[in-house]
């Protein structure tokens, strides 16, 4: 990270050379202060990360087919992760149906999950963001009923949904007005995944609206005075300005919420519990953790690579800033971009760029 | 909280004389406006009707559980008894009563500790502040499945996975709960009006006073979000709890997953349905008294102004 480098730089030089002491007592209590909270991550997160990639590289205990012999593990090499990736079970393929076979089919039903929901709930969150930007009366009980699907488990969420897309149930009966014939909402292969995706839809939608209702609340609105004395049309308007301006803490959203996606687990496990195809990575792992530890640590090594390089990809690409540096360390290449609200707030300090949510999925 | 869009909306200032235009300019505003609760009628709904539906299969006779009136119909109180029965091995009350302890550890924990560090990340000037940064919002991503395999070997090594061992689930709840209070909080207080406490001092409070007497009541809303935040998190949470909890320390998520009926593969939709209502309305309660709070902490951070 040479951002840290930079942006540590940029506050020191300034200041002027009586001051130096006082910094160094302040970053004496910064560390002391941040120092609990290094502890208990690195023994809550870091240790079992480096422990599960440890386990990753052994095999499980267990008779040894060519002796008959009870053996206590010892190194597999790279085998727990060839039997995902290569799907290899042993020396042979897995054969279809056991738990290794599922890798891919887990690997792209999550990436289907992710991408269909967050770009559903991007379109959607857009929109009652948008609605929610007006005046009217009622706007705290609007935000109230819109914090009522994030406000509940994701269990109950799965068990409601559970209940609704019973074949007796709700959905059904209401898809029956518009003439579609019942769904087998928790079984059949397409019903299963739509089942799941509108589930989360619904359930995470609201949490999109908001942040992209706080970015959107930040538009000055002369900007938008000066767009109509010019002429632009409602579509430009909003191309050419809502959008530019609400990108960066949309971007972060979107980033939050992809990562949620793509660790999926109470959904599918409830809903549908896996059934017509819905078994995400997530609970591909904890099936796996049941029959041998190493080969499960290896896919939970490989489901973090996955989230981690995700991750990377937006922050380094998509313009999800999640950290915001002081102006100072501020790439060049930002410097032409319109200034946005976010550069004040920089300015300001204020390093956390936004919240996700812990949903629990 | 400016009205932008619906400045945007109502066409050019009307000028006198010109009718017609006036009349184009009302008939657009209308229609604008019919629009508008329009949508606000879906965004409500889809708020509420998922929700509204569980409520009212919840006081529904068990034998019309797939009756589909709109309104409570064979309303009884029987669901909630049935969701309380221990008779088939359903621990819901038990649950819930793991669910608060386990909710408050974890809250406590993650604002002693964070506090700290979120004052210091809001405060402090001191090389490596965005690494430590970086390292929490990487926490907050992290999937909670890359910690099951470890931790349970771990906790069945310390013999943690049987009986009332309420950490073996407050700690790995710790981990999640412990990055979402520090970045809420760092954004919280990065927008306190700390030059108030400066103001304090210069009156003659100690560096102690001007915290406990100005800044602490400045900061209570913010922490009590924060705090909220966090129970919410470790209330809801499934995964973890799942995999780390025995017959003593089970949560409600996991007893509501794991609900039994009558018969076995058959679901007992209406108990089920009252215990995720029992669940939910303390949360609903939350949201309808502190939505304007907890909008601000979801939201908290650089996208304010």
């Amino acid at each position: 990270m040479s951002s840290v480098a930079q942006s540590t730089a940029g506050p020191t030089q300034k200041k002027p050379a009586k001051n130096k002491g006082l910094n160094a007592g302040q970053a004496r209590t910064g560390y002391l202060l941040v120092a609990p909270t290094i502890i208990f991550l690195s023994v809550i997160i870091i240790y079992p990360l480096l422990k599960a990639v440890q386990l990753s590289f052994q095999k499980d205990a267990g008779l040894d087919p060519a002796t008959g012999l009870f053996v206590e593990g010892g190194s597999a090499g790279v085998s727990n992760y060839t039997h995902w990736l290569l799907q290899k079970c042993g020396e042979v393929d897995c054969p279809p149906g056991a738990i290794g076979a599922q890798f891919y089919d887990a690997f792209w039903v999550t990436l289907f999950f992710t991408v269909v929901s967050v770009v559903i709930e991007v379109l959607l969150g857009m929109w009652f963001a948008m609605i929610m930007n007006r005046d009217f009366k009622g706007r705290g009980l609007v935000r109230a009923a819109i914090l009522v699907p994030w406000a509940i488990p994701t269990a109950v969420t799965a068990k409601l949904f559970y209940f609704m897309f019973a074949f007796d149930g709700i959905i059904n009966k209401l898809i029956g007005f518009v003439g579609i014939s019942p769904q087998l909402w928790t079984s059949d292969p397409w019903a299963a995944k739509f089942a799941i995706i509108i589930a989360d839809v619904w359930k995470t939608t609201p949490f999109m609206a908001l942040l992209i209702l706080a970015g959107l609340q930040l538009i000055p609105g002369d900007v938008y005075e000066a767009a109509q004395i010019d002429g632009a049309t409602k579509w430009q308007t909003f191309l050419r300005i809502t959008l530019p301006l609400v990108k960066v803490p949309l971007m972060v959203a979107v980033l939050f919420r992809t990562l949620d996606v793509l660790r999926i687990y109470d959904l599918p496990a409830i809903l549908t519990q896996g059934a017509g195809g819905t078994t995400s990575l997530s609970m591909l792992v904890i099936k796996q953790k049941n029959e041998g530890f190493h080969s499960a640590s290896a896919l939970s090594t490989i489901v973090f690579l996955l989230i981690a390089f995700t991750a990377f990809l937006f922050i380094k690409f998509g313009g999800a800033d999640v950290i915001q540096r002081p102006p100072s360390s501020k790439k060049a290449k930002d410097k032409d971009e319109t200034p946005t609200p976010r550069d004040k707030d920089a300015q300001t300090g204020n390093p956390v760029a936004a919240n996700a949510t812990s949903t629990g999925a | 909280m400016t009205t932008a869009a619906t400045t945007a909306s109502t066409t050019a200032p009307p000028t006198s004389g010109q009718s017609e235009a006036q009349e184009i300019h009302f008939r657009s505003n209308r229609n604008a406006k019919i629009r508008m609760y329009i949508g606000l009628a879906v965004l409500v709904l889809w708020g509420l009707a998922p929700f509204y539906w569980m409520v009212v299969t919840a006081f529904r006779d068990v034998g019309y559980t797939f009756d589909s009136t709109p309104w409570p119909t064979h309303v009884t109180l029987d669901n909630f008894k049935t969701a309380f029965s221990t008779a088939r091995g359903n621990h819901f009350g038990a649950a819930l009563g793991h669910s608060v302890i386990i909710g408050i550890v974890t809250t406590a924990v993650a604002m002693l500790v964070g506090v700290f560090a979120s004052y210091a990340l809001a405060r402090l000037q001191f090389p490596g502040k965005y690494a430590v940064l970086g390292v929490i919002l990487g926490a907050s991503m992290f999937p909670g499945v890359a910690l099951v395999s470890p931790l349970f070997q771990m906790f069945s090594n310390l013999g943690w996975l049987s009986g009332a061992n309420y950490q073996a689930l407050i700690i790995p709840n710790i981990s999640f709960a412990l990055p979402l209070t520090i970045y809420t909080l760092t954004a919280f207080l990065a927008e306190m009006p700390w030059e108030l406490e400066e103001s304090a001092r210069i009156d003659g409070c100690t560096p102690g006073q001007a915290f406990r007497k100005i800044m602490l009541p400045l900061a209570a809303p913010g922490l009590f979000t924060t705090a909220i935040l966090a129970f919410i998190a470790s209330w809801n949470e499934y995964l973890l709890a799942q995999q780390f909890s025995t017959n003593q320390t089970q949560t409600v998520t996991v007893a509501i997953a794991q609900f039994t009926g009558a018969q076995p593969h058959q679901e007992p939709y209406t108990a089920v349905m009252a215990a995720g209502t029992i669940v939910t309305v303390p949360l609903i309660i939350m949201v309808l008294v502190f939505q304007r709070a907890i909008v601000s902490g979801l939201t908290a951070g650089g996208v304010k102004g």
